[in-house]
């Protein structure tokens, strides 16, 4: 055995600026809360639409992770991931319609419990797609990422084609079950129900998607895949069946997120999903491709932004989002928290 | 009987490359590679810059697919094995690049190597004295580590389970000569412990000081093979094969030292 060699490294105090610069992406989010005060110069009116805000983020984290996790981890483009917000949606709703008995009664838990059960339908449902969608049209084009584009399109058009043939073209309206309607009124400030509990479904995903990253060998590997998959694989792991699992996840947080949106609209159409994409990617590409944080930023950025434009100057709305990701990908071209650099 | 089956299989060679071809895209880089690597001895895999090393070593891995030949580990053929089995086979690998997780800590990376569970305090306390910048590195992100420490973590991430055969490339490359001589007793200790290596250095002097055999490829092939003793002494087979002689590389790394 060998002993101390020469080289022996200090560690030296880091400057504040140099301890503030990985904190700058997460206090944007304060920053456009109190942004936000500044315009509305209301709380009642700022209270509610930054919970407004932060449901819709939470919402749009939800279906963003799983495709920000696969294209960071084996470098696939899924453009075909909206499929499972809309499959989501047309399952979880057609159990809340079948469980019309719970949503209807007076009673909170009875509501919950349908909730939970089309939230699990959904879930299930899209996790059990998902799987079928990686090994028929995702596999057979891992690395080449234009075909990656023209199959995945094309399997999102296939998806849409089915919900329409299997629950019809039209848009399906639904009502929120008893519970989740209305409002908590605190004072002069009425908190809406739903965006509440959005809020925190959203806040318990991130936090177990946090924990399984940071604190266990699985989210390790994922870590580790994200930035070189070779030399994972070169340590032992299988790279390919992580990477079905975190297709599978994605897709079934996708089946969350769309059973969610349903809820928050109250509609439902096949092209759903289609629709959210846009959304989808915007976050992805601002949170920076394959990191979960970022992802998490992007959305709470682009859910408070776009409500609190919608206030201020509604016609500015549906730009907000497009000037966000410009103006944070002049600040940082790779995205907020870039992880795929590495590759 | 038993013991003589056992006798042949202790001296059977632990790796074994037969004509082995790799394409790149249109580029065929291995033309017939044919290299064997004995059990408890450190082979060195020679050669100029691009005649096939790197490729080798990653087609051994299942990085590079082989077309032709076959490359047997423990006789075992593992040509079509994806890279995780042969890796859980009992190879340890230090890549070209190092393959750092830098976003992940140092001791994350370790925790990740550490394929079969937690890791061996013994085996962590070996590594901490061989390479004691890690054990201050602990908890650093390994993305704001030094060259040198990259390397050290790369090839302890090797270390820190026993494997059967360790795979390393360049493993001095582009060091301070402190850092290299602490590679090099790392090197040696592994070596001491009776481990097979197959190492591609482009220090001659390192290899030299480690090698028992010694590979020299050609143009994606195997062009000499034999004790590395004898290549070290062969001044006029050195120059012929890799162009320069280890006399002339001390003459000029001197001159390079005196300007």
């Amino acid at each position: 055995m060998t002993h101390a060699p020469e080289h022996n490294p200090q560690i030296q105090q880091m400057t504040l600026q140099q301890r503030l610069a990985p904190a700058w992406p997460g206090l944007l989010v304060p920053l456009l809360m109190c942004a936000g005060f500044a315009l509305t110069l209301n709380p009642s009116s700022w209270l509610t639409l930054t919970l407004s805000g932060l449901a819709m983020g939470l919402m749009i984290f939800i279906m963003a992770s799983g495709m920000t996790l696969v294209f960071g981890l084996m470098d696939v483009i899924n453009f075909g991931h909206g499929a499972f917000v809309s499959l989501g949606a047309f399952v979880g709703v057609s159990v809340l319609f079948a469980l019309g008995h719970l949503t209807a009664a007076p009673s909170v838990a009875l509501n919950l419990l349908a909730v939970l059960m089309a939230i699990c339908a959904g879930m299930a449902a899209t996790a059990l797609a998902g799987w079928a969608f990686e090994r028929v049209i995702v596999k057979p084009v891992q690395g080449n990422h234009l075909n990656q584009i023209l199959v995945t399109v094309g399997g999102l058009i296939v998806a849409e084609q089915l919900i329409i043939v299997l629950w019809g073209p039209e848009e399906i309206y639904f009502t929120r079950p008893e519970a989740l309607k209305g409002s908590f009124i605190i004072g002069s400030i009425a908190v809406e129900k739903f965006r509440l509990v959005a809020v925190c479904i959203g806040i318990v995903v991130f936090a177990a998607m946090h924990f399984v990253l940071r604190r266990t060998k699985i989210g390790l590997i994922v870590r580790a895949g994200v930035q070189n998959g070779e030399m994972v694989e070169a340590l032992g792991y299988r790279l390919r069946q992580v990477f079905v699992a975190v297709f599978v996840t994605g897709c079934a947080l996708a089946g969350l997120g769309g059973v969610m949106w349903a809820l928050y609209q109250e509609v439902i159409t096949a092209h759903m999903g289609n629709q959210a994409m846009i959304l989808i990617f915007i976050v992805v590409i601002i949170g920076g491709l394959g990191s979960i944080e970022g992802c998490f930023i992007g959305a709470l950025l682009v859910g408070l932004l776009q409500n609190y434009v919608a206030f201020v100057e509604p016609k500015l709305a549906l730009v907000s989002n497009i000037g966000l990701m410009v103006a944070i990908l002049v600040w940082r071209p790779m995205g907020l928290i870039p992880v795929v650099k590495a590759k | 009987m038993a013991d003589q089956i056992d006798h042949l299989i202790e001296d059977a060679p632990i790796l074994r490359l037969d004509a082995v071809h790799t394409d790149i895209r249109q580029y065929h880089i291995l033309n017939g590679v044919d290299l064997v690597v004995p059990r408890g001895q450190v082979t060195m895999l020679l050669g100029r810059n691009g005649v096939g090393k790197t490729t080798t070593l990653r087609s051994i891995m299942g990085h590079w697919r082989i077309h032709r030949g076959s490359i047997t580990f423990n006789g075992a053929d593992i040509s079509t094995q994806p890279t995780a089995d042969i890796a859980r086979a009992g190879i340890g690998y230090v890549p070209e690049d190092m393959g750092i997780f830098s976003d992940l800590t140092v001791e994350e990376n370790m925790q990740l190597a550490a394929f079969s569970g937690p890791m061996s305090a013994t085996r962590l306390g070996w590594i901490f004295a061989t390479f004691p910048p890690l054990k201050t590195l602990w908890h650093t992100e390994a993305g704001h580590l030094s060259g040198g420490q990259k390397q050290m973590l790369s090839v302890a991430r090797a270390m820190i389970e026993e494997r059967e055969l360790y795979i390393i490339d360049e493993p001095t490359k582009g060091l301070a000569p402190a850092i290299v001589a602490t590679m090099v007793r790392a090197l040696q200790d592994l070596k001491d412990q009776g481990a097979s290596i197959l190492m591609v250095e482009q220090n001659f002097a390192v290899a030299a000081a480690l090698g028992d055999t010694a590979h020299v490829m050609v143009d994606g092939a195997v062009k000499w093979s034999g004790p590395m003793r004898a290549l070290a002494e062969d001044l006029d087979l050195q120059r012929s094969l890799m162009g320069f002689s280890l006399q002339t590389a001390a003459r000029d790394q001197s001159a390079t030292k005196s300007s």
